[in-house]
């Protein structure tokens, strides 16, 4: 059977309208070879999980850069799981103090990418998380 | 006597010297030469036309920059604290920082505000809270910058009713609202309605300004959103002299004279690191837009052709990794902004990467602006770069190039055109992908990121804004809601539909809106009914 590519939905939950780190990683992450959907921004976490299912995505990646992340990313991880996704690898990005960064984990967010990040090591990180995951 | 053995020419370091990735090769050294023959016309003494070297004849030594820094506290209450303690000790100059719902027309009570009251500045949704926010101010007497867009009209009709309110009148009134809209679609995103109803708004707002607050910037037009989303110096030139245009053009469509309004416009750019070709791109954008207005749209009075501009250091540049290193990069963004000659300045706090600033990390910002205007020296002359073969030589290559891109968008229909078709987005995402790949392969290096790294030390204080903030405005909210005159509400927004539908200026009908507490969502919403709601082109 053909492997299938990696699916990747990224998005902006919230109303911070900071984009170029999420538009630079989706075009990253299509030339890394996944397949890579790009939902713009201005969105309720609502928004995001319908389309994460809908797509049937492998990775939800959410940026937000207006200090909301706290209210929005565990929102979105649970709409998603809610609605039934179990197995989705959620990471995030943006302006994120550093102690906020267990609290997102604790809610399901595997990994938080600041500013700086290379666009391999976010490409690494997905790969070698799905794999372990599946395995 | 043997001939004496040519010196060996030292290897250099790369094959290619460029001012950014996407940017501009530079040569080995630069002569006489290299400098435009008929350059003297184009550098006549600061103060003249074309103004290449400064707008005014004297520069910094008869009046320095505005060291005008940006900043938001989460409540009214906090915000006007602060107000009242800067205005006690001297201060007159006030910036205000909305919260992202105020930018974007919602209530603090919408779904899509979750999270977000009084994260980016002060949460907004009434004149009860404008009246707050300026309680104990004098407001004839301050001038105020309000970095607001999409919703701008609103709120300059919230701050003339308060103002009344306090028996200051309009035509009293001074200070800049930032009014561009068409850049909101290319980089900012805090649009809501489409690029067309937008321009109606904007220009609304100009013409009442012109007739009704004589003192008041209606616009500032600004490249620095652009380039923090990846624009490069050139790009940022084109695309914002670009939507110049675009806005001169409309007020003139408009049925407006170009020297009634044109002198109120001003500008916002960005300062990079490469201090040459920033000071470069200023004296290049001041020469070109003083040609435009004369040139193109046949200005006579020279206000209207003097290129007037804030400065913010960049962002984008500030990097997580050893935060300290940051207040170097600020400090030679600023040299550039103040070498290129600028009006006012903001300086960015080094821990801006981590999160919203620390109040320690904004005393070193400003700090940063007062030893570059009392100790460095850069003040002591005008245009102190001028004349040398190198700046001179970049100054005409930035010109042609952004000239280039002015072109182009000309040819492609305006920049209302290019800006629905997703032209500039495409470009500017380009650049800020060519600029990441760079980063990532090493060939730009940033220092502390990819190279000369460290490990990580202890981070610094960093400010925190607690969830109560977005219960107390709620609560506010929804007082407001239950005691105003409701009937009146829903008269007023009834007529801001009726004026929205016909071609009559929309600002004395959101005065009165305001003035019955109609909130800002409501208000958008009304005009949302009229307008539609923008959705971006997908550019990727």
């Amino acid at each position: 059977m053909p492997k299938r590519r990696i699916r990747v939905l990224i998005a902006k939950p919230g109303l911070d309208g900071h984009d170029r780190g999420v538009k630079v990683l989706a075009k990253g992450l299509r030339d890394a070879g996944m397949e890579v959907i790009y939902l713009g921004l201005r969105l309720a976490p609502e928004q995001i999980a319908e389309v994460a299912i809908q797509e049937d995505v492998d990775v939800v990646g959410l940026s937000c850069l207006s200090g909301a992340h706290l209210a929005l990313f565990p929102k979105t991880v649970a709409m998603v799981r809610e609605k039934g996704a179990k197995d989705t690898l959620f990471i995030g990005g943006g302006i994120i103090p550093k102690k906020d960064v267990p609290k997102l984990q604790a809610a399901g967010i595997a990994q938080v990418f600041g500013p700086g990040t290379a666009i391999q090591d976010i490409a690494d990180f997905i790969e070698k998380n799905l794999t372990e995951g599946k395995a | 006597m043997p001939e004496k053995k040519k010196t060996e020419e030292p290897a250099e370091r790369k094959s290619e010297f460029r001012t950014t990735v996407d940017g501009i090769a530079v040569n080995r050294v630069y002569t006489p030469n290299d400098v435009d023959s008929c350059n003297q016309q184009k550098i006549p003494p600061p103060g003249e036309y074309p103004y290449t070297r400064h707008i005014m004849p004297s520069g910094y030594r008869s009046r320095l920059w505005t060291m005008r820094q940006y900043a938001g506290f989460a409540t009214v209450e906090e915000t006007n604290q602060r107000y009242k303690y800067l205005y006690e000790h001297g201060q007159t100059g006030f910036s205000v920082a909305f919260h992202l719902p105020t930018q974007e027309g919602y209530d603090s009570d919408h779904p899509l505000s979750t999270g977000e009251v009084g994260k980016c500045g002060v949460a907004i949704d009434s004149l009860q809270d404008m009246e707050r926010l300026w309680e104990g101010i004098p407001l004839a007497e301050v001038s105020t910058s309000m970095t607001i867009n999409a919703t701008a009209a609103i709120l300059l009709a919230m701050y003339i009713a308060a103002a009344e309110k306090r028996g200051a009148s309009a035509d009293q009134l001074r200070g800049t609202v930032q009014n561009d809209i068409l850049k909101e679609y290319i980089a900012r995103n805090t649009y809501i309605f489409g690029p067309v109803p937008s321009m109606r708004l904007v220009t609304d707002l100009c013409a009442y300004c012109a007739q009704n607050l004589p003192h008041w910037n209606s616009i500032s037009i600004s490249g620095y959103h652009m380039r923090e989303a990846g624009a490069t110096a050139t790009q940022e030139a084109g695309f914002t002299l670009a939507n110049g245009i675009a806005y001169v053009q409309a007020m003139i469509d408009k049925g407006m004279q170009v020297d009634s309004f044109a002198p109120r416009f001003s500008f916002f750019f960005a300062a990079y690191t490469n201090v040459l070709e920033e000071v470069a791109k200023f004296r290049a954008m001041r020469r070109m837009w003083a040609r435009i207005m004369k040139e193109r749209f046949g200005a006579t009075n020279p206000r209207s052709m003097m290129l007037r501009y804030h400065v913010q250091t960049d962002g984008f540049t500030l990097t997580e990794q050893q935060p300290l290193n940051n207040i170097v990069r600020v400090t030679l963004q600023a040299l550039a902004a103040v070498l290129g000659g600028c009006q006012s300045l903001h300086t960015n706090s080094f821990d801006e990467a981590l999160a919203l600033p620390s109040e320690e990390a904004v005393q070193v910002a400003l700090k940063t602006q007062q030893i570059l205007a009392y100790e460095s020296g850069t003040t002591d002359t005008v245009d102190p770069l001028g004349g040398s073969h190198y700046i001179e030589w970049l100054t005409d290559q930035i010109e042609d190039r952004a000239t280039h891109y002015i072109d182009e968008i000309d040819n492609l229909g305006g920049a209302l055109k290019v800006i629905e078709k997703g032209y500039i987005q495409r470009e500017i995402a380009t650049s800020a992908y060519d600029y990441q790949r760079a980063v990532d392969t090493g060939e730009q290096v940033i220092v502390g990121v990819n190279k000369f790294t460290v490990k990580e030390e202890e981070m610094p204080e960093l400010l925190e804004i607690g969830a109560e903030v977005e219960t107390k405005q709620l609560e506010r909210l929804s007082k407001l809601k239950r005691e105003r005159d409701n009937p009146s509400v829903a008269k007023a927004l009834d007529k801001v539909r009726a004026v929205a539908k016909s071609d009559q200026n929309l600002m004395p009908a959101l005065i009165e809106a305001v003035q019955t507490y109609a909130t800002l969502g409501e208000i958008s919403d009304a005009l949302r009914d009229v307008f539609g709601e923008y959705r971006e082109p997908s550019i990727l």
